[in-house]
This record gives structure tokens, C-alpha cells and sequence, in this order.
């Protein structure tokens, strides 16, 4: 596994939580990514383009995401607050991925608006043909997963194209 | 002291809006995008804006673009994901007059803020 294409993520969500929520993360191994597993309650999702292509996913089970979002924001947030779970996440992810972003020196990279996904027991494929990593988190919220499917182009083939999936 | 804050997130804009009231700043308007700030910034007249890059509609940077492009001299606080040196560099180009980058903390953005406020300050 290429890790030198994971570890900005790795340091990123570290970065993010401790900023913004003054929390720790445990980051376990990363794994590639089994077909169709593990399921979530929330996700939200940042694509690449440029010389870096792909997507970040940071997921959360519904019980979680109220919690992280709760300390986030600094108020209370209920059951029915999915507009305000969804548009936390989005921001979170927002920042995991331009932490990221800012990890690739030399290298033109874009990162798309964030989309969420509320919906319990959903799966976030991804794109054909690609390796998504998945990284096992945890914090005193509760365990989250963040999947990770880089394309990258190695800078010296860059001029010519070459590209593959980081696994 | 108005300040209008533009970002597409309402998280981020309750978080900016919490930061500025504990900084005792209370007159604030949001605007949740380039175009949405154009429509609101000539009739609030802010005395500082802090403005996202990524948005849906006009980003930050055509909306600082073309805020500037009328001429307008109001000091400008970008608070934004995007921290490569390139794009500091294209958002200060733009007329942006300083910088924060997410992931912050309340102490890193009030005194980015004083910062701005002083700088401009002293200009005028």
C-alpha cells in the first residue's frame, strides 16, 4: 500500500478534529476496502481532480455524527437536526480535504463542494476500478471511518499521462 | 463595527459569528455565497467581511474580484481550506488583505482579525 498517498489524510483528520474540536483521534491500520462493507448512518463526500484524482468519504453512524457535531458547533443537536448533522459534515470533510490537498506539493489539485449523505445502513461505492483505502478512526464521540480512493500521477510521468489507482 | 461573513457552510458561519460576539462584535450579517454577499454588501456597507473561497454559484475569489472591481477599499479576511502558497498568493492578487486557514482556532482567527483591522487602520 502507497502510503505516502494516505498519510496527508492521516494527518489531516488528526489536524481537524484537534483544531476544531479540541479531540483526539486514534487512526488505526488502513485496509483496502471490501466491496460493499462496513455500512453508515452519515457521509460526507469530497472529490479530487488535477494531478491527484479521487474522493475522501468521512462516515459516522448517526449516534456519533450528533456528538461530534454537538461539540463542533457548541449546541445541542437533536434527532431531527439532519440539515445541521449533514452541513457539519460537509464541513469537516471540507477541511479534512483541503488538509490533504495541501499535503501534495507541486501538484495541481482541486477538491469539489462537499455532498452528505444522511441515510441509515447506506454504502458509498467507489468509482469503478478503484482502490479505496479505509481508515479505521476512533475518538471520544465514537469510532468513524474515513475511505480514501487517490489516483495519482507520479510527478516525473506526469507529462505523459500515467496514472494509477494508490492501494 | 459590521462585519459580514460569507461562507456556504452555517456551521462555519455559527462558529465565525460565536468567535466575533465573544470578540464583542455583534452587528453581523451572512451571506451564504458570492452572489449573495454582492446583493447584501452595498446595502449593510460591513466594515470587515470574512469571505470562504469554495462556494457554491461565485466563489470567493470572483466575489472579492468583483467587489473590488467597484472600487470598494473594505478590508477582507478570507477563511478558507485552500493553504497552498500559490493560492495565498492569487487570493491577495485578488485584493484580499489577509488570511485564515481551516482547520482554526478562535485565537488564531481574532488575531488574524486585529491584524486586518490594524493594518487597514493605519492605511486609511
Amino acid at each position: 500500500m502507497d502510503q505516502s498517498a494516505i498519510h496527508p489524510f492521516v494527518v489531516s483528520v488528526r489536524n481537524t478534529f484537534e483544531t476544531m474540536l479540541q479531540m483526539g483521534v486514534e487512526i488505526g491500520e488502513p485496509v483496502v476496502k471490501a466491496d460493499r462493507a462496513p455500512s453508515h448512518d452519515v457521509s460526507g463526500i469530497i472529490g479530487f481532480n488535477g494531478d491527484v484524482g479521487g474522493s475522501v468519504v468521512l462516515s459516522f453512524p448517526f449516534a456519533t455524527a450528533q456528538r461530534i457535531v454537538s461539540v463542533f458547533t457548541g449546541m445541542h443537536v437533536g434527532d431531527e437536526a439532519t440539515d445541521d448533522i449533514a452541513d457539519a459534515v460537509g464541513e469537516l470533510v471540507n477541511m479534512i480535504a483541503g488538509g490533504a490537498k495541501a499535503q501534495f506539493p507541486g501538484r495541481t489539485v482541486s477538491i469539489s463542494c462537499p455532498s452528505v449523505i444522511v441515510g441509515e445502513n447506506h454504502t458509498v461505492q467507489c468509482a469503478r476500478g478503484a482502490v479505496c483505502v479505509l481508515l479505521p478512526c476512533g475518538c471520544d464521540c465514537g469510532g468513524f471511518t474515513v475511505e480514501v480512493a487517490i489516483r495519482s500521477v507520479p510527478a516525473d510521468a506526469a507529462g505523459e499521462g500515467r496514472a494509477r489507482w494508490v492501494a | 463595527m459590521k462585519i459580514l461573513l460569507v461562507d456556504d457552510s452555517k456551521t462555519m458561519r455559527n462558529i465565525l459569528k460565536g468567535i466575533l460576539n465573544q470578540m464583542g462584535y455583534t452587528d453581523i450579517e451572512v451571506a451564504c455565497d458570492g452572489l449573495d454577499a454582492l446583493s447584501k454588501v452595498v446595502g449593510f456597507a460591513p466594515d470587515l467581511m470574512l469571505v470562504d473561497w469554495n462556494m457554491p454559484n461565485m466563489d470567493g475569489l470572483a466575489f472579492v474580484k468583483a467587489y473590488r472591481a467597484k472600487g470598494c477599499k473594505i478590508p477582507i479576511l478570507m477563511v478558507t481550506t485552500e493553504a497552498e502558497k500559490s493560492r495565498v498568493i492569487e487570493a491577495i492578487k485578488a485584493g484580499v488583505n489577509n488570511y485564515v486557514v481551516k482547520p482554526f482556532t478562535p485565537d488564531v482567527l481574532q488575531q488574524r482579525i486585529e491584524e486586518t483591522l490594524s493594518k487597514s487602520s493605519a492605511a486609511a
